[in-house]
């Protein structure tokens, strides 16, 4: 049977792209977050999964005002990149997992969890970001993804609760696919960041590192923050986060968290990013958790100032 | 039928069905720029190519000013409007920093910084204060 061994949680946030794309990874700007992936780049290319559920949100891309899915599933063989206005980034057509998802969106329908079907979708860097972050830039990516989009641009998203009982039930739907499979799911977006208005440039690093902290022990503390907390604590943006708890739905109740990182910023948002494992993993513990904080030593560092107003 | 504890956060705009109903053309314009063909006709002509979308008067004048702030109060979203500065060749740090009024320079040391903080931030009422 196919078993959901892992959960990733990351930003998405498409400068990160625009950075790996433009070969700009070891530059000083970028360089902590991008060493701050290495330990997982590792444990994703150890563990070897054959599968990647991807929840992430479309952001005005596969889907514009004219068709708004709450959850959206990916049941296409193939999902090529989006040109998001400055042309498709240069990575590989992302490969489906065809019968998976159909079997996934069969499971989840008939749990009362009423997904839209997709077929014919282009991807945007809410899901090739962090496939770059966990994979590099291979000439195939490694791994089938099944893009499950979820809406945060038109208010309302779906509540937490509701995503935190969607994973539930991809868990259960996973479980029972008859194939030896094993798969991860990447709860993407966030942390705090506000992108609009006079107010952009919010971060909240106590409101992220509360979040972070009862992730994966206490994530009922979390699923019914209101969506009106999320905006004024974490920016308009930081709504996304309700992704996470997808994720974390999905995994067992004493899942256990493997790696955890954080950094500000990157263009205009706090970087969050953990790795948790069901139990029943061997054993792999990555280096011990640890943290980047943002460099309060603006000084010493013009020479980013002046390449981030460059760009 | 924005919520009031939304409308109380100072300098954020609520992307609700009323806002989504009032912007619908003009994110529609924005999201017609994914195209390169698109681009070239707008760069060639953008007055002319904004009739292209019924939106209004003053949503086209606030997109042939490059108004950030004042496209969001008109209906637009960020994710949208994001796409005309992609066109423009500007990412979402830099209109961030126009939004805000911010030189680039500032706001770059800002986020470096931290980030704007959430304290003083949360109400209208500490921004009037301010």
């Amino acid at each position: 049977m196919a078993e959901l061994i892992a959960g990733v949680a990351t930003s998405h946030v498409p400068a990160i792209g625009a950075a790996i794309d433009l070969g700009k990874t070891g530059e000083p700007y970028w360089q902590p977050l991008f060493q701050g992936f290495e330990p997982s780049k590792k444990w994703i290319a150890e563990l070897k999964p054959d599968v990647v559920i991807l929840v992430y949100n479309d952001h005005a891309s596969a889907f514009s005002l004219e068709v708004i899915p709450t959850f959206a599933l990916g049941c296409a063989a193939e999902f090529p990149p989006a040109d998001e206005g400055w042309g498709a980034r240069p990575v590989p057509v992302v490969k489906g997992h065809p019968e998976l998802a159909w079997h996934m969106a069969q499971s989840l329908i008939l749990d009362e969890f009423d997904m839209t079907i997709v077929n014919k979708m282009e991807v945007d860097h809410g899901l090739t970001v962090p496939l770059s972050l966990m994979f590099g830039q291979p000439a195939e990516w490694p791994v089938q993804v099944i893009p499950l989009c979820v809406n945060v641009v038109q208010y309302p998203p779906p509540t937490g609760h509701r995503c935190y009982m969607l994973g539930k039930a991809i868990r259960k739907a996973v479980e029972s696919f008859d194939r030896n499979l094993r798969v991860v799911i990447f709860g993407t977006g966030g942390m705090s960041h506000q992108l609009q208005g006079p107010r952009a440039g919010l971060i909240n690093r106590a409101f992220d590192t509360d979040f972070l902290d009862k992730f994966t022990t206490e994530p009922q503390s979390l699923v019914r923050l209101p969506h009106l907390d999320y905006v004024r604590e974490a920016g308009s943006e930081g709504i996304e986060m309700v992704m996470w708890l997808i994720m974390r739905g999905a995994l067992a109740d004493d899942a256990k968290e493997v790696y955890r990182f954080y950094h500000v910023p990157a263009s205009n948002t706090a970087v969050g990013h953990l790795i948790l494992e069901n139990p029943g993993l061997p054993q792999r513990r990555l280096a011990a958790t640890h943290e980047i904080t943002s460099r309060p030593d603006v000084d010493a560092h013009e020479e980013v100032v002046n390449h981030v107003v460059a760009q | 039928m924005s919520e009031k504890g939304f409308d109380d956060i100072p300098g954020t705009i609520l992307f609700d069905a009323e806002r989504s109903r009032q912007g619908y053309h003009l994110n529609m314009f924005c999201m017609s720029l994914m195209s390169e063909k698109n681009r070239e006709a707008f760069r060639d002509d953008e007055r002319a190519y904004l009739t292209r979308f019924p939106m209004t008067a003053e949503q086209a004048q606030s997109v042939l000013d490059r108004d950030w702030n004042r496209m969001l109060e008109l209906g637009g979203n960020i994710y949208y409007t994001s796409k005309l500065a992609a066109c423009d060749g500007l990412s979402f740090q830099n209109i961030a920093a126009l939004m805000t009024g911010s030189t680039q320079e500032d706001y770059a040391k800002m986020m470096l910084a931290g980030g704007r903080p959430p304290e003083g931030n949360r109400s209208k009422s500490e921004w009037e204060r301010g």
